[in-house]
């Protein structure tokens, strides 16, 4: 009863001036160090960690040629996924929002990157291919008009096909695309365009966007291997790692917004979560001040486990 | 008093901090749990993700892929990332029951909540580097996020030469002086008694 008396007049703010105990903390961190030492030796090795490779333009090409020459037709037809994207590549919208939260369009075009050019024509105005070098010079010579009818016919024309690399055009009804998309699967088979992209910019590269951009334009090879290594959006996989090893569990929460409504569904799927995380991330700051969260910790008493041997008395 | 700078950080910070206190040796009788190993245990796999880190920075990002040895680091470095998070959560919410915040102990648990975000943050560029088909996943996917809010325009996560400097150097290094931060608000207000009656709950707040 003396030792809860006095207990109960401590006041947190001010310095312990009631009974101690041994202390070591060097101690206590050298022992914990080698237990992490240990505990981390021997999970790696019994588990290793995960090493997927990664893939290139060449792999893509040559392993799903279809969903290459889809792809890139879809560039020059300025439907892909690149060419749509707005801000910080190109203007084609002004991306995502929430209410008046413009923060993609405030952000401006500062990585400007125009897909058909940077993905498809450059990349051939400089492979030694006379034939792509002259189609080129076809496509950029012809109205919008033109290019897009080209490109949108062809891109129909491989889709009815459904499994084929390229389409026969005795008419000309396709214009140069045919030679453009033909020459394009060619080069990245060949490992050439891999190259081209990642120096496109600096000879020593260590930007991948453009490559990665292009890549994350395919349906077919890339989001397909992210979704047999259970990555995808729908699959939580931001909490995901490829096989069966643990991820970033911490990002749950995160994950967990994108699967359910009206997130789930939402055209700002992305703003909207980020601010919704930024605002979760605030009130955890905030809880020594929020009324009824600061106050669960006394109604449920889990701190009765923690100081068990403090309040049975046994100081 | 002197006026002078030298003299402002002198009181600021050696004559603030008892060397006692900095370094005990006792400690209230009430620290006798082991939820307070996951405070110490965080820090620890922090030390761990330092050695592995600065082992892997000796031969390059992609060495772990054709070395053995650069591997078995590789793992190290991710099962000790795994850990770290494991041991910051339980920390975390051993300090939520505890209403850790008590005593004017505000600027404890937001450094802390600082420390959680910023080790978020470092772990997620440490994903980007991998120079694997999950790095090049994640990166593309991430990308979108960033964007969204306008901040891809400033930190690419298509620019794995961004990220591997971000990860190696920026954020440890933020992230160190946040823990340390973290660790010295600790050590100045001591730790928090139990909770025993009213005047923790409002008058020690």
């Amino acid at each position: 009863m003396e030792v809860i008396n006095m207990a109960m007049k401590v006041d947190p703010s001010v310095k312990w001036a009631g009974p101690t105990r041994p202390y070591d903390l060097i101690k206590e961190l050298v022992i914990a160090v080698v237990v992490v030492c240990l505990l981390a030796a021997g999970l790696s090795f019994l588990f290793s960690s995960p090493d997927e490779p990664a893939v290139s333009l060449k792999s893509w090409s040559n392993t799903n040629p279809v969903d290459f020459v889809n792809t890139a037709t879809s560039e020059l037809a300025g439907t892909s996924t690149s060419t749509g994207y707005g801000p910080p590549y190109n203007n084609a919208v002004k991306g995502m929002h929430f209410g008046i939260l413009k923060m993609q369009d405030w952000s401006g075009v500062r990585i400007p990157i125009n897909p058909a050019k940077s993905f498809v024509l450059d990349p051939l105005a400089n492979y030694n291919d006379a034939s792509a070098q002259a189609a080129v010079k076809v496509w950029e010579a012809a109205s919008p008009a033109d290019q897009n009818k080209w490109a949108t016919g062809y891109a129909d024309a491989l889709g009815k096909a459904k499994d084929a690399t390229q389409i026969a055009d005795p008419s000309n009804m396709y214009g140069p695309v045919p030679t453009i998309v033909t020459s394009l699967l060619n080069m990245a088979k060949g490992g050439a365009l891999d190259g081209a992209l990642t120096t496109s910019d600096s000879v020593l590269p260590t930007n991948f966007t453009k490559p990665l951009l292009f890549l994350a334009d395919s349906e077919g090879y890339f989001a397909a291997k992210a979704e047999e290594q259970h990555l995808g959006g729908e699959q939580w996989g931001v909490m995901n790692e490829t096989g069966s090893w643990p991820g970033q569990s911490w990002l749950w929460l995160f994950s967990f917004w994108y699967q359910v409504e009206p997130f789930k569904s939402s055209e700002n799927a992305d703003t909207i979560v980020m601010l919704l995380m930024g605002l979760m991330t605030l009130l955890l700051a905030l809880v020594p001040v929020l009324p009824i969260i600061r106050k669960l910790p006394y109604k449920i008493p889990i701190h009765k486990l923690i100081w068990k041997d403090w309040y049975s008395k046994k100081l | 008093m002197s006026t002078s700078w030298t003299a402002r950080v002198r009181k600021a910070t050696l004559e603030s901090y008892k060397p006692e206190d900095l370094l005990p040796d006792t400690q209230p009788a009430y620290v006798a749990s082991w939820i307070y190993i996951f405070g110490v245990l965080t820090i620890a796999a922090f030390v761990m993700l330092f050695a592995t880190g600065l082992i892997l920075t000796l031969e390059g990002p992609a060495w772990w892929h054709g070395s053995g040895v650069g591997h078995y680091f590789n793992s190290m470095h991710l099962w000790s990332v795994e850990l770290f998070f494991v041991f910051m959560v339980v920390h975390l919410w051993g300090k939520f029951w505890m209403a850790a915040w008590r005593g004017k102990r505000t600027a404890t648990w937001v450094s802390g909540v600082i420390a959680f975000m910023a080790s978020i943050i470092t772990a997620f560029t440490g994903y980007l580097i991998q120079t694997n088909f999950d790095s090049q996943w994640i990166s593309t996917e991430a990308k979108d996020g960033f964007n969204s809010i306008g901040v891809g325009a400033f930190f690419n996560a298509l620019n794995t030469g961004q990220a591997i400097l971000l990860h190696v150097a920026l954020l440890p290094l933020l992230l160190g002086g946040i823990v340390v931060w973290h660790i010295i608000l600790i050590r100045r207000k001591g730790v928090v008694p139990p909770i025993l009656n009213d005047i923790n709950i409002d008058g020690g707040n």
